[in-house]
This record gives C-alpha cells, sequence and structure tokens, in this order.
C-alpha cells in the first residue's frame, strides 16, 4: 500500500524512500552479514558483467568457424609448456580460443537458465493462481496433470522431444533454432513446480481476512488474484526461482554432453565440455577443466545464493 | 480402499495408453518404415503397393490400434540395426541398468540416513556444516562431470580403476546376468555406480536432514522429552520413524529420476545398459528401438509411482484412502 502511495506522491520521492526500506529490511541486514551470500552474489555479477561485455572482452569471435587455425590446435594454456601468449587458457582441437569460448559459452548457458525459468514461471504460475483461486474441478484437474508430468523427469523429456526434433528437421536446422527448442522443452516440461507452489500459497492467501475485504469490496477475482494474492506470493517464487535456473542450466549441459543441447557452433559450456572429453585420455586436460570449472562455479553461486534466500526469507514450501 | 486402489489404478492405465499414444506419433514422424524393410532400389509402385499391404496408409487411428494390440501381446517391433525384436534388444540391456541402479541405491542407502540423521540432531556440530557443504557442491555438479572427474582421477592419473565397461558377469537365475558378484565386476561397477549416487544421495541427506528437524520440533516429541525418555528413544522410535513418511514418497519418484540419470552415466562409462541402447538408437534413427524403450520406461515410471502412492496410503494413517477425492 505505502509504495502506491508513493507512486501518487511523486517519482522522485519514492526512491530514495524504496532504498531506504531496503536499506532497513531485514533481508539485507542478512546479506550483509552473510559472506557466503555477498560472495556468491559478487560472483554472479561478475558472470552477467563478463556475459554481457563478452564482444569487447573476448580476444576472438568463437562463433566464427572460418577463423579458426588448425594449426592452432590444442595449445595448452599459460603456465604449461608449450604455451602460446595468444591463448591465455589455451585452444581446442578446432583452434578455438578456450577463453573466448567460455565468455560466449556462459552467456549462452545463463540465457537458456533465465528464459527457460521465465517460462516455467509465467505458465506454472498463471495455472498455480488458477487452480488454487478457483477450486474445485479445475484445481483437481490441473494439479493431477501436473503430478503425471513431474513424474516424468525434465531431462527423460527433453532428451526425446530434442531427439525426435534433431532427426526429423535435420542437422543443420537444428543448429539455428537449438537454442529456441530447448528453453521451450525445459520451460513447458518443469511448470509444475511453480504451479504447485503457487497453489499452495494461495489456498494459504485465500483465508485470510484480506482477501474477503477486496471481495466484499466488489473487485472482480482478476483483479483480487493479481493485485492482491500474487505479491504475496513473491518470496517462494524467488526461493523456487534460484533452484530453477540452475537446474536449467545443468538439464542444458547434460543434454549438451549428449549431443542433443548447443551445437558446437554456438557452444555452452556443456557442448564445450562434450567437445573436450575426448581428449581428456590425451592429455589435453583443459579444453573439458575449464568450461567445468565455470559451470560448476556458476551453479554453486546460485544454488548457495538460493540457499541464503530459503533461509532468510523462510518461506513455507508447502507439500500437499 | 477399494475404491482407491481401483481410481489409481485407472489413472496408472491412462497415463500409459497416452504415452503409448505419444510414442507410437514419433514412429510416424522418424524415418520411413518401407525404406528401412526394402532400401532405395525398388520402384515407386511396388513402394506404394507395399504400403498398402502393410496397412501404412491407413488412418492413425486404426494403425494405432493395430500398434496396441500387438504391444499388448508383447511385441514392439523390430529393432532395424539388431534385427531381433526391440523388446528383446531391451531385455538384454536391461540387468546391465539394474545393476547400476542397484549399486547407486547402495551407496544412497549407505550414506544418506546416517548422514541425515546426524545432521539433523546436530545441526551446529561441525561435521553436519561439512556435510552440508558437501551436499550443495554435489548438487551443483553434473552427473557427467563427476563421472568425467572420476574417471580422469582413477583410470587415466592413477590407473586403479577400469574406465568402461561392465567386466566379468555371472548368470544367475538362468539369464540374470550381473557383475555384482564377480571381483572384475564390481571394480567396473564402483564408478559408473557413485557417479549416478552423487545426483541423488545429496538431495537425499538434505530432505532427511529437514524432515528430521521439522518432526523434532514437533509436539509428540516434546511431549516425549517431557515424559523424559531417553533421547536416543526419542530420536530413533519416535522422531526418525515418522521421518521416514515423505522419504518414502519423494523416494520412489527418485527412482524414476535415476533411469532418466542412467542415460548420462552409462554413455560416459559406455556401459552396456539400456540408456546407452537407448542413445545408440536415436543416434542410429532405430525407430521401433526408440518407440519401445519410451513405452518400457514409461511403464517402469507408472508402475514406481503408483505402488509409491498406494504403499504411502497403506503407510501413513492420516491419509484417508476412502475420502481421497483430489
Amino acid at each position: 500500500m505505502s509504495s502506491a502511495n508513493g507512486m501518487n506522491a511523486g517519482t522522485l520521492a519514492v526512491r530514495p524512500e524504496r532504498w531506504r526500506r531496503l536499506r532497513d529490511s531485514p533481508v539485507f541486514y542478512s546479506f550483509t552479514h552473510n559472506r557466503t551470500a555477498m560472495l556468491s552474489a559478487a560472483v554472479l555479477l561478475a558472470f552477467v558483467f563478463a556475459t554481457l561485455l563478452a564482444p569487447l572482452l573476448a580476444p576472438y569471435d568463437p562463433w566464427d568457424l572460418t577463423a579458426f587455425d588448425i594449426m592452432d590446435s590444442e595449445i595448452p594454456p599459460l603456465g604449461s609448456a608449450g604455451a602460446d601468449t595468444r591463448f591465455v587458457l589455451g585452444t581446442d582441437a578446432m583452434g578455438r580460443d578456450m577463453l573466448s569460448a567460455l565468455l560466449y559459452g556462459a552467456g549462452i548457458s545463463i540465457v537458456i537458465g533465465v528464459f527457460a525459468t521465465l517460462l516455467q514461471a509465467v505458465i506454472g504460475v498463471s495455472v498455480g493462481l488458477a487452480a488454487g483461486y478457483f477450486g474445485g474441478r479445475l484445481d483437481s484437474l490441473l494439479m493431477r496433470i501436473a503430478d503425471i508430468q513431474l513424474s516424468f523427469t525434465t531431462l527423460m523429456v527433453a532428451i526425446i522431444v530434442l531427439a525426435v526434433f534433431q532427426a526429423t528437421v535435420g542437422l543443420a536446422f537444428y543448429e539455428d533454432f537449438a537454442l529456441i527448442v530447448i528453453v521451450l522443452v525445459i520451460g513447458i516440461a518443469e511448470w509444475p513446480q511453480y504451479a504447485r507452489t503457487v497453489r499452495a500459497c494461495v489456498l494459504a492467501e485465500k483465508k485470510k481476512e484480506y482477501v474477503d475485504a477486496a471481495r466484499v469490496m466488489g473487485l472482480k477475482p482478476a483483479t483480487i488474484i493479481y493485485r492482491h494474492i500474487l505479491p504475496n506470493t513473491f518470496s517462494p517464487l524467488l526461493v523456487i526461482s534460484t533452484v530453477q535456473v540452475a537446474n536449467a542450466i545443468i538439464t542444458e549441459a547434460a543434454l549438451a554432453f549428449l549431443g542433443l543441447g548447443m551445437p558446437i557452433t554456438k557452444p555452452s559450456l556443456g557442448s564445450l565440455i562434450k567437445n573436450g572429453f575426448e581428449f581428456i585420455f590425451s592429455g589435453a586436460w583443459w579444453i573439458t577443466a575449464f568450461p567445468a570449472l565455470v559451470l560448476v562455479v556458476l551453479i554453486l553461486a546460485i544454488n548457495l545464493l538460493g540457499d541464503w534466500l530459503r533461509d532468510v526469507l523462510n518461506p513455507r514450501l508447502y507439500d500437499d | 480402499m477399494f475404491a482407491f486402489l481401483i481410481r489409481r489404478l485407472g489413472q496408472a492405465g491412462v497415463v500409459m495408453l497416452v504415452i503409448s499414444v505419444l510414442s507410437f506419433s514419433i514412429q510416424d514422424e522418424l524415418g520411413d518404415p518401407l525404406r528401412e524393410l526394402v532400401g532405395e532400389s525398388v520402384s515407386e509402385d511396388i513402394r506404394e503397393q507395399l504400403r498398402e499391404e502393410m496397412g501404412l496408409n491407413d488412418p492413425f487411428f486404426a494403425q494405432y490400434w493395430r500398434f496396441l494390440k500387438k504391444a499388448l501381446r508383447g511385441d514392439l517391433g523390430t529393432s532395424y540395426f539388431f534385427k531381433r525384436p526391440a523388446l528383446d534388444v531391451i531385455m538384454d540391456k536391461l540387468p546391465a541398468t539394474i545393476d547400476l541402479v542397484i549399486g547407486a541405491t547402495f551407496w544412497i542407502l549407505l550414506f544418506s540416513v546416517p548422514v541425515g540423521v546426524f545432521a539433523a540432531i546436530n545441526p551446529r556440530h561441525w561435521l553436519s556444516n561439512l556435510a552440508m557443504g558437501l551436499s550443495i557442491i554435489g548438487i551443483s555438479v553434473p552427473v557427467f562431470l563427476t563421472a568425467i572427474f572420476l574417471i580422469y582421477l582413477f583410470s587415466v592419473e592413477l590407473g586403479w580403476l577400469p574406465s568402461y565397461g561392465r567386466g566379468d558377469t555371472v548368470t544367475l537365475f538362468g539369464g540374470w546376468e550381473t557383475s555384482l558378484l564377480t571381483r572384475d565386476g564390481l571394480a567396473h561397477l564402483l564408478l559408473p555406480s557413485i557417479s549416478l549416487a552423487s545426483v541423488i544421495l545429496p538431495l537425499f541427506v538434505r530432505m532427511i536432514r529437514s524432515e528430521m528437524m521439522e518432526v523434532l520440533e514437533s509436539e509428540y516429541v516434546k511431549f516425549a522429552r517431557a515424559k523424559g525418555l531417553t533421547k536416543r528413544r526419542i530420536w530413533m522410535l519416535h522422531a526418525f520413524k515418522n521421518t521416514l513418511l515423505p522419504v518414502i514418497t519423494v523416494g520412489g519418484v527418485q527412482l524414476g529420476i535415476m533411469v532418466a540419470y542412467t542415460i548420462l552415466t552409462e554413455t560416459v562409462f559406455q556401459w552396456p545398459g539400456m540408456g546407452f541402447m537407448f542413445l545408440e538408437a536415436i543416434n542410429r534413427v532405430d525407430t521401433p528401438l526408440i518407440v519401445a524403450y519410451l513405452i518400457i520406461v514409461g511403464l517402469i515410471f507408472v508402475v514406481t509411482n503408483t505402488v509409491v502412492d498406494i504403499v504411502y496410503g497403506l503407510v501413513n494413517p492420516m491419509v484417508n484412502l476412502t475420502t481421497k477425492s483430489s
């Protein structure tokens, strides 16, 4: 309510007031007193900036296959014998600069994670709100579908869909549309996570007096759902969102490792790992190790931040 | 109770039907069965005639109905690559996957319960913090990376353990080939089973810990404490038993998830099981084998979920089966 009043008073006054509220909030206090949370947030911020600025930071263009020189292939990173100062982290078997590939690859992984999660949230939140608010037959039908969908692992569904997609449209077409299809598959397969959480929240909130008050005032169900109930479901949503982003990135990496994720022409972190796996046995460890390290650090930072959020916001993730 | 059973089985049947329709429609999308049978050299007229004879021009549901009738008799088509019934091929590969799942389940049961219970009872102990820290690292490392790392360390660098294959097997009960009973087989199983367990073990540790902590806060545990019962008795008899209830449900679902992860583990270790076979079938566009795999895996998922639901209903006195409607 107070933020709505602030809006009316003038946008200029809102900003310092909001900032003060954030600064005085228990969440902010906990954040500044938790080293793990701050470190994870810093790592994530660094990731976001590095990937946004990848075109400026990367010494080479890792997507331009014609620019690679086969004579530069499998150069080890600086510090080992045979290193080349042009390639700080070495090159892969095609002569691609690992540093550039990592900057772009992390970006692709993050894009997939964020957009797949957004899609899950849009579908899941709408379904959850409808099921929770209207209840009855609609609710039991939607939740049954969610149960069944959940019992099939996302990875399994994604493997099947992408395999069929790859086999039907052919590799050339696949390379152009892989990103969109991967986001769609992971986004659609995981919606029940959001739907269940939101529904449980709605069921709990619906009983509260402010909802009754809104109804008595004669507000439409849509207004009550979006303006009154939805904002109260944000903290559990925030917590599952962190987990979901991490899971989406891992799922894409696993798909890429099976040859069903991002193609090697536009590699994600997972595709880079797959690309290096066969060279592990011949001693070219850096082609696998660097993308693996970046992937684990990225996921770990997201998960640690999610853990901290869960402890601070302490949402009751209802099970039903 | 009876009504619940019927409803639950009915739902399982509906899900299986949906899976079979979806799997069958994949068959339509992928490749041309005629070309697989007669090759490219046959003229278009004869092709059309054969197509008509085989019923490939029939409407979708007529074809599906034929497929369903055959599937119910256990005939899931013939693999293009192996030139054998797809079901037989899968049954040949199944023991290897089951060995892997048994190995992983062994690690999960061995570690999750003691570690989870310890961390719940002593939340501030440094060992609990260590276990929680390790579990979040375990969740953050994808299973294929764990597998690659284990291979690099124990096979490439140290040379202690084999990096691929199944090793020696023994045949049990007329046809059950297992590597669980030979030294060589167990050595081959060690790394794959640890990698497979590494996905699920951290989730179990965290789940058992948080469930048990919640139970320890409950009224009846406080009451038991007030009665003066020993700590050990409260933990084991009162708290742990009730912790197990939700663990059963989630555990059952995780078994299905494990089957999906076997595809990754088997691919890294070249383990000759169903998952590795499925990926090869995809690369070879061996449609009947893909469809058969999907139906078998769907069946495994549906059966485990149904059994878990029914067991949960029977074990949990709070679930009133007669009025359960959702």
